[in-house]
């Protein structure tokens, strides 16, 4: 903050330049005028900084408050369980007994199997709009279809899960011999692989626009197939912008509740493999909110809130991490 | 007698229904080096890349007639034959940024998945980089990113990139113009020992520059190929009129 206003303009230093203490010829009066306004926009120039920087520190204040609200928020659960609430491995409000366990494992479970699942989708769309077709009513018709995947409500996809993917899972489990519940983990990553297609579609095509067409002449003028050109210069060159999308669809995947709460089953045992029933922990603070009738409970519920805020960070940081690396 | 490498037979480009390149026939013996000059537009670079069949590449490209490799129709030919036997530089300098320089040279094997033993890809390294007056420069340095090069080298490792097919043919597409002087006059005197093994075309607009290196030259004119002989004649006794008007700068 203070170096900011050390360098900031101000309009006294500006009257002192040598301009200003020539004679008073016709011109002086033109240049007075042109110091006026430029003294205005100095003034104004100073006044948007001071604006963009405090929406700016203020949108930081919002993420740290909320942080701060959920820690405080869930100190009452912080005091009875204490760290054994992260391995807890029962969940029982009835006695309560909190563990976040089962619910941690759910998210990471249907997160990372969406995100195996979407990744082939995202790539090959990416790809397809990106290097094959880029232009033309077909691919525009695509594009926009794709990024509307990202635009239908959650709820939605919740309810064509119940309707249509349930029943269909629910066959697949019985021909493969599995408890065939339909309900799941299995299909919660279903429906979060297409809800999260878009976001990895559309940095990754971006990207592959990108990719300078004077590279792949030179592959293409060393004698390189359409595959070889997209192997070895295009994957190379784009690789990070490619990572942060599946980083971006992964934060979606994590944080996704209305959908997954509808088609997992809602136990809170844990999963014993991935046809199994479970819960998130973004589907359990749904679900339970309204039910938690004590305040430990509540708390418990906060505490969970916490913990999924801070995997979500955690992953991201990774995932930067990773990019860097990536991009070196 | 010297023989013909390359041959077009009444060769026409299109982009869309822009008739770019009008029915160009013309021989180039081989172990030559050909300089095409022309105006900015009049399709120089569209039959360039006519040649190697990077023309088809850009979307709405068409090309008609002929195009005949040591008598081989390229339009017949599997385009990554073609473009094995007609290797290519370009006008910017584009080295693959994410490779070394050793890679940059070898990248062509690389590309078409010819795997060599490690003996033979030093070979063709040095060989290559030796070829393009790069090798004292870099031999230190080859695991170094070809993109670290100054620019004139970065087209010398083009150059060398192109080279290591051992094409029998090498398109150039202005290569200098986007160097300087110095890196200009090394590239050019690159294209004296390049012809001992190579038969080189040269697209440039600059006139200079023909005359220097070349020893045909043709000259294109709102896509057709006003005149093509031998470098010195043109210059000092041009046929045409359009090229008389070209060479003495009343357009450009």
């Amino acid at each position: 903050m203070e170096t900011s206003v050390d360098k900031e303009l101000s309009p006294a230093r500006v009257k002192t330049g040598a301009g200003f203490s020539s004679k008073k010829t016709p011109d002086t009066v033109s240049t007075n005028k042109r110091l006026k306004r430029s003294h205005r926009q100095i003034r104004a120039e100073n006044i948007f900084r001071r604006t963009i920087m405090i929406v700016a520190v203020a949108t930081v204040v919002l993420v740290v408050g909320i942080m701060i609200t959920l820690a405080w928020q869930s100190r009452l659960s912080i005091q009875s369980a204490g760290l054994g609430f992260l391995w807890g491995k029962v969940w029982d409000p009835v006695r309560d007994i909190f563990g976040v366990y089962p619910f941690l494992l759910g998210t990471l479970l249907t997160s990372f199997l969406a995100l195996i699942i979407s990744v082939p989708f995202s790539f090959a769309v990416a790809l397809f709009l990106g290097e094959y077709f880029p232009k033309g009513w077909m691919p525009d018709l695509l594009k926009n279809l794709v990024e509307l995947i990202a635009a239908v409500p959650s709820v939605i996809y919740g309810f064509w899960g119940l309707a249509v993917l349930v029943p269909i899972v629910r066959s697949f489990e019985t021909a493969i011999g599995v408890n065939a519940v339909g309900l799941g983990i299995f299909s919660s990553s279903l429906i979060l692989a297409i809800m999260i297609i878009p976001y990895a579609a559309s940095l990754g095509r971006s990207m592959i626009q990108m990719v300078p067409a004077n590279l792949k002449e030179a592959a293409y003028s060393l004698g390189a197939t359409r595959w070889e050109v997209i192997r070895m210069v295009i994957l190379p060159y784009t690789k990070s912008g490619l990572f942060a999308g599946v980083m971006l669809s992964l934060g979606r995947a994590l944080g996704e509740t209305m959908a997954v709460t509808m088609v997992i089953g809602n136990t809170s045992l844990i999963p014993k493999n991935i046809f199994s029933p479970g819960n998130t922990m973004a589907s359990v603070i749904a679900n339970e909110f309204t039910e938690a009738d004590h305040p430990v409970y509540l708390s418990a519920l906060i505490e969970l809130g916490l913990v999924l805020f801070v995997v979500t960070v955690v992953i991201n940081m990774i995932g930067k991490r990773l990019i860097k690396g990536v991009s070196k | 007698m010297e023989s013909t490498i390359v041959k077009s037979v009444n060769y026409n480009a299109y982009f869309g229904d822009n008739h770019v390149v009008k029915d160009v026939n013309i021989e180039i013996p081989r172990n030559t080096t050909i300089a095409v000059m022309g105006p900015s537009g009049c399709g120089k670079t569209t039959f360039l890349r006519g040649i190697n069949r990077m023309h088809e590449l850009i979307p709405g490209a068409t090309a008609k007639g002929q195009i005949l490799l040591n008598g081989e129709d390229v339009m017949e030919m599997h385009p990554i034959f073609v473009r094995l036997k007609i290797g290519m530089v370009f006008q910017r300098p584009n080295p693959f940024p994410n490779l070394s320089i050793y890679d940059n040279v070898i990248a062509g094997y690389k590309l078409n998945g010819i795997k060599l033993p490690k003996a033979e890809r030093d070979n063709i390294v040095q060989h290559s980089l030796t070829r393009v007056a790069l090798w004292n420069e870099v031999k230190d340095s080859l695991t170094k990113k070809g993109s670290f090069l100054s620019g004139g080298q970065q087209q010398r490792l083009c150059i060398a990139r192109a080279v290591a097919m051992e094409p029998e043919v090498l398109l150039f597409d202005e290569p200098t113009s986007a160097l300087d002087p110095i890196s200009t006059s090394t590239v050019e005197e690159l294209f004296h020992e390049l012809k001992k093994n190579y038969t080189l075309i040269i697209v440039t607009h600059n006139m200079q520059q023909a005359a220097r290196v070349s020893d045909r030259t043709a000259f294109f004119y709102m896509g057709e190929l006003v005149e093509f002989d031998d470098t010195k004649t043109m210059f000092t006794n041009p046929k045409d009129i359009r090229t008389q008007n070209y060479i003495t700068g009343r357009f450009s």
